[in-house]
C-alpha cells in the first residue's frame, strides 16, 4: 500500500522516520522497559493487546456463568460462601482487564458490544457445561490451574496496565485453584459414588483444559510477534507441557486417572508425554459449536438487557444531582 | 457507541498511616457509586481502610515525550544523596 507514496521524497522520509520509531520501540522492549498508555506504540502492538486483553476480560465475565450455575446447589454453607467469593473475583478480574484494555483507546461500551454481538472471542473452556458438583472442583483445579500457568508470565508483559492487572489477578487466583483441588480431594476420599463423580469430572475437563493454552506452536499465528514484543513470554506448547507436568502427579495423589491412554513419563526428558489432542473439537467450540456457546451469550445478553433500567436510573439520578452542583458552581 | 459512565481513578490507603496509592480505574454514574464499586472491585481482601476516587479527566499528567527534559537534570546531581559524602569511619552518629 506504500508503493505509490514512496515515489515522493517526503513520503520516503516519513517512512524512514516510522522505521526509526519502530526500532526505538523495540529497543525499549528489549531493555525490559514497560510501555505505558501515553507512550508511542506501533498500531499492531496496540491492536494485538486490545484483542488479547479484551478476550481475557470476556473470558472472566463468561467464566462466571458455569460456576454460577452451582451457587444455589453448593453442598454446604462453607462451599457456597467460597463459590460466591470465587465468582465475584472473576467479575472483578473482568473489570481490571476491561480497564486495562480501555487505556489503549477502546471504550467499555465497544468491548461489551463486541462480546454481546458474538464477534469477540472468549476462552473456549467456558462453553462446556457444569453437570455435577465435581465440575466445580475440576474447574478450580484444572481450569484455574491452566489459567494461572498462562497468567504468571503475563505479570511481566511489556504493557504496564496489563502487567499490573495480572499481578493482582494472580494473587487472587491461587485460592481458586486450591479450593477446587480441595473439593476434588474431599470427593476422592468419599463414597464410591463421589469418587466416580470426581473421575467423571476429570474425564470431561482434562482435554478442554489442555486446549486452553491455544493451538500448537506450529499453528499459532500470533506467537512469534507477541514474543518479540514480550506480550507473551512462553509458547503455547511450553505452557501446556508445564501444566501437564505439575497436574498429572496431583491427579495421582487423588487416585484419579488422567483420561489419556497414551500418557507416559519420559525419563530422559523428565516430562510427561501426552497423546494427541483433538484440535477439531477446539476449533468447533471456537466457531460456536460447543455445547453451551449459545446459552452463554444468551445469558450475557439477558443480563445486559435486564440491567438496562438500573443503568438508566443511575445515570438519571447522577444527572439530577449534577444540576444543583453546577448551579452552585456557576453562582 | 459511547454511553459509558464516567471513568474514575481509584486510590486506596491500605493501612492507617500509609498514603493512598493508585490501584486502577472503574466506571460509575457518580462519585458515590464510584466509591461503592471501588470497594467491591479493589478491597475484597481487606486491601484498604480508605478510598479516594478522582475523575480520570481531572488528572493532569506529564507528557512522556518531555520525560527527558523533566527528569534528566536530576541525574547528575548525585550530591543530593548522603552517600556522595565520604566521612571517615571513625566519625560516629552521622
Amino acid at each position: 500500500m506504500y508503493t505509490q507514496a514512496l515515489d515522493s521524497p517526503a513520503a520516503a522520509a516519513a517512512d524512514a522516520h516510522e522505521r526509526d520509531r519502530l526500532e526505538r520501540f523495540q529497543e525499549r522492549i528489549d531493555r525490559d522497559e514497560k510501555i505505558e498508555p501515553k507512550d508511542w506504540m506501533p498500531e499492531a502492538y496496540r491492536q494485538t493487546l486490545i484483542r488479547q486483553i479484551a478476550q481475557h476480560a470476556h473470558s472472566e465475565i463468561v467464566g462466571m456463568l458455569p460456576e454460577g450455575n452451582w451457587i444455589t446447589r453448593a453442598p454446604s454453607l462453607r462451599r457456597k460462601a467460597v463459590l460466591i467469593a470465587k465468582v465475584q473475583d472473576e467479575g472483578g478480574h473482568g473489570m481490571y482487564l476491561y480497564s486495562a484494555a480501555e487505556t489503549l483507546g477502546v471504550s467499555r461500551g465497544q468491548l461489551i458490544e463486541q462480546l454481546l454481538s458474538g464477534r469477540a472471542k472468549y476462552s473456549s473452556i467456558f462453553n462446556y457445561p457444569t453437570l455435577t458438583w465435581a465440575d466445580i472442583g475440576a474447574i478450580g483445579w484444572l481450569v484455574d490451574g491452566a489459567a494461572i500457568m498462562n497468567q504468571i508470565p503475563l505479570c511481566r508483559c511489556s504493557y504496564g496496565p496489563y502487567a499490573r492487572a495480572m499481578v493482582r489477578i494472580c494473587k487472587e487466583e491461587s485460592f481458586h485453584q486450591r479450593q477446587g483441588y480441595e473439593i476434588m480431594l474431599t470427593l476422592s476420599r468419599g463414597s464410591a459414588a463421589q469418587r466416580a463423580m470426581a473421575q467423571d469430572a476429570l474425564n470431561r475437563w482434562w482435554w478442554p483444559s489442555l486446549m486452553m493454552f491455544g493451538p500448537s506452536d506450529a499453528h499459532s499465528v500470533h506467537t512469534a510477534q507477541s514474543m518479540r514484543w514480550k506480550i507473551k513470554r512462553f509458547s503455547n506448547d511450553e505452557l501446556r507441557q508445564k501444566f501437564i507436568d505439575v497436574t498429572v502427579p496431583q491427579a495421582e495423589f487423588l487416585g484419579l486417572a488422567v483420561p489419556d491412554p497414551d500418557l507416559r513419563w519420559d525419563e530422559s526428558a523428565q516430562h510427561y508425554v501426552p497423546g494427541p489432542i483433538d484440535w477439531s473439537e477446539f476449533h468447533a467450540v471456537l466457531k460456536g459449536e460447543g455445547p453451551c456457546n449459545r446459552e452463554r451469550l444468551e445469558a450475557r445478553r439477558a443480563a445486559h438487557e435486564t440491567g438496562r433500567w438500573v443503568r438508566e436510573a443511575a445515570a438519571a439520578f447522577a444527572e439530577k444531582h449534577q444540576e444543583p452542583l453546577r448551579a452552585a458552581q456557576a453562582g | 457507541m459511547n454511553e459509558d459512565w464516567v471513568l474514575y481513578e481509584v486510590f486506596i490507603r491500605s493501612r492507617s498511616g500509609l498514603e493512598h496509592k493508585h490501584v486502577g480505574s472503574l466506571h460509575a454514574a457518580d462519585a458515590r457509586m464510584a466509591i461503592e464499586h471501588a470497594r467491591d472491585t479493589y478491597t475484597r481482601r481487606q486491601e484498604g481502610v480508605s478510598i479516594w476516587v478522582v475523575r480520570s479527566s481531572d488528572i493532569v499528567a506529564s507528557d512522556p515525550a518531555e520525560a527527558e527534559e523533566l527528569f534528566e537534570p536530576a541525574r547528575d546531581k548525585v550530591y543530593r544523596h548522603p552517600t556522595f559524602y565520604a566521612i571517615p569511619e571513625d566519625v560516629k552518629n552521622i
